[in-house]
């Protein structure tokens, strides 16, 4: 993979995924909305949210959590362009860990302890998920032979065929990475939570309107690594991986609307009891075939 | 119409009421209202909010609560009394610990009467707060374009 071809790929993916991800996040609202028997927000909704979070007043307790949450900006720009570019799959995973670690950092520079539980429980998502990141990985290694995500389209049938059952693992670690209910530990989006905002708890305006772009991002990003286990043979079936990642998506919000959230220590070992069976069970599989 | 006004996000605190507006405020948030359909959205936290939402008179126990709240919201933000006993003390008025309206403590913008406060009436209440809203983020953006 040239260094042309993966800057070309940050840069679209800068351009083009908080456009696809404001939309996804508008809609997701909406069904959210529909779910509950509500009418619920535009379509822009996320947008105006994020203009008007930008028209704020400049307030910053530490005065860096606004440089932090640019490099976590950033860090996920490069860690799309990697992936939609064709490239690592696992340089891809681990820039998008940086980008979380920014996130984390930048809560805890407020020094505030509702923030600072918020960015205690987001390293405890951080460490639930990364095991089953790093096992997916291996797998789609396994399976194709390469960490080029761009070697999906040389296979005969999709990863998925040998690598269900660590599919199966990644959606389940979906919903911690897209901070859903139950494991929408760190931060909510709804009020009437033990710990409402956690993580965001200090942030206002411009950052949290990063906050917000970030998140966008993750959600086309992570949306992206699900439909690359339903891609093969040529760029024709890239279709089937956006028809599987939006089934995946609405999975996701159903599972968000019909659960409460669990404690970190219920969060912490169901993940890492399914990183080890799905995952592990997977990869030996694959190694024994 | 600037964006302040198409997500107004709103923070909820109950000073002394007797819960009967405070019913009414999340009713408002239900279903049968949904004002999310504006984009409105109860964050209960302050330095994300754009309105504070106040029902029940202050007293002297939480008067500094509502002050600090409002002062850790960021500009451009708007205060609504939610109910009688929010505007002027209501039926709680000649208590001995009681100040009064909410106004005795913070500046507030709009006053909804009603006892307990109908959702209704919160709405048109919230949606007179938006002009003022809008005022207030475009003195901000053009005093922030001036300096
Ligand atoms: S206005 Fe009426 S319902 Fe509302 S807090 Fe006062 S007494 Fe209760």
């Amino acid at each position: 993979m040239s260094l042309i071809q993966t800057l070309l790929g940050t840069v679209l993916f800068a351009v083009l995924a908080p456009v696809v991800g404001c939309l996804l996040a508008g809609a997701d609202r909406i069904v959210s909305a529909r779910m509950q028997g509500r009418v619920g927000p535009p379509l822009l909704q996320p947008y105006y949210d994020v203009r008007k979070l930008l028209g704020k007043e400049d307030v910053s307790v530490s005065g860096v959590d606004g440089l932090y949450m640019t490099c976590a900006l950033v860090f996920t720009a490069f860690s799309g362009g990697f992936f939609f570019s064709g490239g690592n799959l696992l340089m891809s995973a681990f820039l998008i860990t940086m980008a979380a670690l920014f996130f984390i950092i930048a809560a805890y520079s407020s020094r505030s302890p509702f923030a600072e539980i918020g960015a205690g429980r987001e390293s405890l998502q951080v460490m639930a998920y990364e095991p089953m990141v790093i096992l997916m990985a291996v797998a789609f290694y396994l399976a194709t032979g390469t960490f080029q995500v761009a070697g999906v389209f040389d296979l005969r049938h999709p990863i998925v065929c040998t690598t269900w059952l660590a599919f199966i693992g990644f959606l389940f670690i979906l919903t911690i990475k897209l901070r859903k209910s139950p494991f929408d530990l760190s931060s909510s989006h709804h009020a009437h939570q033990e710990l409402v905002k956690g993580v965001t708890t200090e942030m206002s305006g411009r950052t949290l309107a990063k906050v917000e772009v970030m998140h966008w991002c993750e959600t086309v990003l992570f949306l992206g690594w699900t439909g690359m286990f339903f891609v093969w043979g040529g760029p024709a079936t890239l279709i089937v991986g956006v028809v599987f990642a939006l089934l995946a998506w609405f999975l996701e919000i159903l599972i968000d609307n019909n659960f409460a959230r669990v404690k970190w220590q219920a969060m912490l070992k169901s993940a890492w009891i399914v990183a080890l069976v799905c995952g592990g069970v997977n990869i030996a599989v694959l190694m024994l075939l | 119409m600037s964006f302040a006004t198409k997500s107004p996000w709103v923070i909820h605190y109950d000073a002394s009421s007797c819960n009967g507006c405070d019913i009414e405020v999340l009713a408002a948030l239900c279903p049968g209202f949904d004002l999310e359909r504006f984009g409105i959205v109860n964050t209960g936290n302050p330095k994300h909010a754009d309105i504070f939402l106040v029902t029940g008179s202050v007293n002297e126990r939480n008067q500094h609560v509502v002050k600090q709240i409002y002062d850790q919201m960021v500009e451009p933000k708007v205060v609504v009394a939610c109910g009688i006993c929010a505007c002027s003390g209501g039926i709680f008025h000649d208590c001995y610990n009681i100040l009064g309206g909410v106004d005795k403590v913070i500046p507030v913008d709009v006053y909804v009467p009603g006892c307990a406060v109908r959702p209704e009436a919160l709405i048109d209440g919230v949606v007179q707060a938006l002009d003022i809203l809008d005022q207030r983020a475009k003195a901000l953006e053009a005093k922030r374009k001036g300096a």
